[in-house]
């Protein structure tokens, strides 16, 4: 799967967890979930779990340590489903 | 220190027959039945295949609730108490704080329930069983915990003060009131959100089947199920909601120009300690008694001012009992005894909301001037009739003006709260 396809198949789960008042057109591959497009951390854990669903993988309790930004979760993911 | 004065500025509920305060209005008036046959209870084996729970469309979620609150949201409950808490703010014409202001820190919010979130709790019990606890989410918890409709709800309005469940069985929504009251009339609130909520369904209400004191004998007539006060009462239908009241300080009422419904006199709460006849299920006549007489006291009214009284009578073989004390409460009977009704025969036993949904009842009644009717007593059972004259539990709507008037109810455990209003 290239990155592109990823990053297509990524962005309506993180559109699913940004704040109303967060522009959707501020997400780029390098933004921070938490500390810059504001997502509740709580909500981290609810967006690893739609990723396992919709790639069929599951991630470690160190992988989500690791996931800070997209580029993040699409290197987890290829690590995954490669 | 003086105590500050407190009045209802907004109301708001979510009731198996009304899901709007004037949807509700209407159906009390009319005696409109909200209890219907539910299939899956009959599927699950149910004695009582009956109940009441309100209608709410996906549409009027979305009017309350985002997209992402709504994503595996699982809790009736806290679904019930957002809209009834939501409606009496808006009802009552308070802003919610701007989200990045700061909070009301005058506002509090007092929500009481009996359990919170039953499906999403089983939900989870059914993944970690499987193994599967790292599939829970992030919401399990608040929706799960006791206090999750409080927190839902400080959370949209921006409360700052008190934000807190309160919980004592089927006396919860008139406790909740009255600590409300308390907060305000000893100045550390001006306003209160206050009320209570009750999930619905099988998980809820099974207990309460397998405990035979509901009703299994009107599963083909469900509207005629729900009997208070009446000779062929078998036990009550179960039914979920939730009611909601602003009490604030009236001075702070007065400054906004705020419409006043009724003002809170005061009241009481006690426990019969589980002695003598009381018990875990059932209450001591002594305590309520007491609890009654102590309301009064503390309202600074005579039991001769009592225009009207909101029963907790359930339709089990105890109403007879609640009538008994009454009467010996007030030390009135017959034709001398306040009119008297009981919200359950058209919403059925809302059980921890089942206060606050009857004390709304009770408010729209004491400010328009109305009895509304009692359903499904047509044959009033005969010891209740040697106590109480017939018209005095009226089977037709009554208009009539009430300035004083009483409600109380009683839950597990021998608890009891009974609280006096008067109109404005």
């Amino acid at each position: 799967m290239t990155t592109e396809v990823i990053y297509a198949k990524l962005l309506p789960i993180i559109k699913r967890y940004l704040p109303e008042d967060v522009d959707t057109n501020t997400i780029q591959p390098d933004s921070d979930l938490t500390d810059e497009l504001n997502i509740n951390s709580a909500h981290l854990v609810d967006v690893v779990l739609d990723v396992e669903d919709e790639f069929e993988i599951e991630l470690e309790n160190s992988d989500i340590e690791q996931l800070r930004t997209m580029n993040d979760a699409i290197a987890i993911i290829q690590k995954k489903i490669s | 220190m003086d105590k500050q004065r407190v009045v209802i500025t907004g109301l708001g509920v979510v009731a198996p027959n009304g899901t709007t305060l004037s949807q509700f209005n209407e159906a009390i008036r009319s005696g409109v039945s909200g209890i219907q046959h539910y299939p899956h209870l009959e599927e699950l084996s149910f004695s009582c295949c009956i109940g009441g729970i309100p209608s709410i469309s996906e549409e009027r979620k979305r009017e309350y609730f985002t997209e992402l609150q709504l994503r595996n949201f699982k809790s009736s409950g806290i679904l019930y108490g957002v809209i009834a808490g939501l409606d009496a703010l808006e009802d009552a014409g308070i802003q919610r704080a701007e989200k990045n202001a700061d909070p009301l820190w005058d506002l509090g919010i007092i929500f009481g329930t009996g359990t919170s979130g039953v499906d999403k709790f089983r939900e989870a019990i059914y993944k970690v069983d499987e193994g599967n606890v790292r599939r829970l989410g992030s919401t399990t918890v608040v929706q799960t915990m006791a206090s999750g409709i409080s927190a839902y709800l400080g959370g949209m309005i921006g409360a700052g003060n008190v934000v807190t469940t309160n919980s004592s069985a089927c006396a919860t929504g008139a406790e909740a009131i009255l600590l409300a009251y308390e907060r305000i009339a000893y100045g550390k609130a001006q306003q209160v959100l206050c009320g209570s909520t009750s999930d619905d369904g099988p998980y809820l209400w099974g207990g309460f089947d397998a405990m035979k004191v509901i009703t299994y004998k009107h599963n083909d007539a469900p509207k005629k199920g729900s009997r208070p006060m009446s000779a062929t009462a078998s036990g009550f239908v179960p039914g979920s909601g939730a009611g909601a009241l602003i009490l604030e300080s009236l001075e702070s009422a007065e400054h906004r120009g705020a419409k006043i419904y009724a003002e809170v006199l005061g009241g009481a709460i006690n426990s019969g300690g589980q002695r003598g006849e009381g018990s875990m299920t059932a209450p001591n006549n002594k305590a309520v008694q007491r609890c009654i007489t102590d309301a009064l006291k503390n309202a600074k009214i005579n039991p001769s001012e009592i225009d009207y009284i909101n029963g907790h009578l359930t339709a089990t073989v105890k109403d007879p009992v609640e009538i008994n004390n009454w009467c010996a409460a007030l030390n009135r009977s017959g034709k001398d005894f306040p009119y008297i009704n009981s919200l359950k025969g058209m919403v059925g036993h809302c059980l921890a909301a089942s206060g606050s949904i009857e004390i709304v009842s009770a408010i729209l009644q004491l400010d328009q001037g109305f009895v509304f009717p009692n359903i499904n007593c047509e044959d009033l059972h005969p010891e209740i009739l040697s106590k109480v004259d017939a018209e005095k539990i009226p089977k037709q709507l009554v208009k009539t003006t009430l300035k004083t008037i009483a409600k109380a109810s009683f839950g597990f455990g021998d608890v009891n709260a009974c609280i006096i209003f008067k109109k404005k």
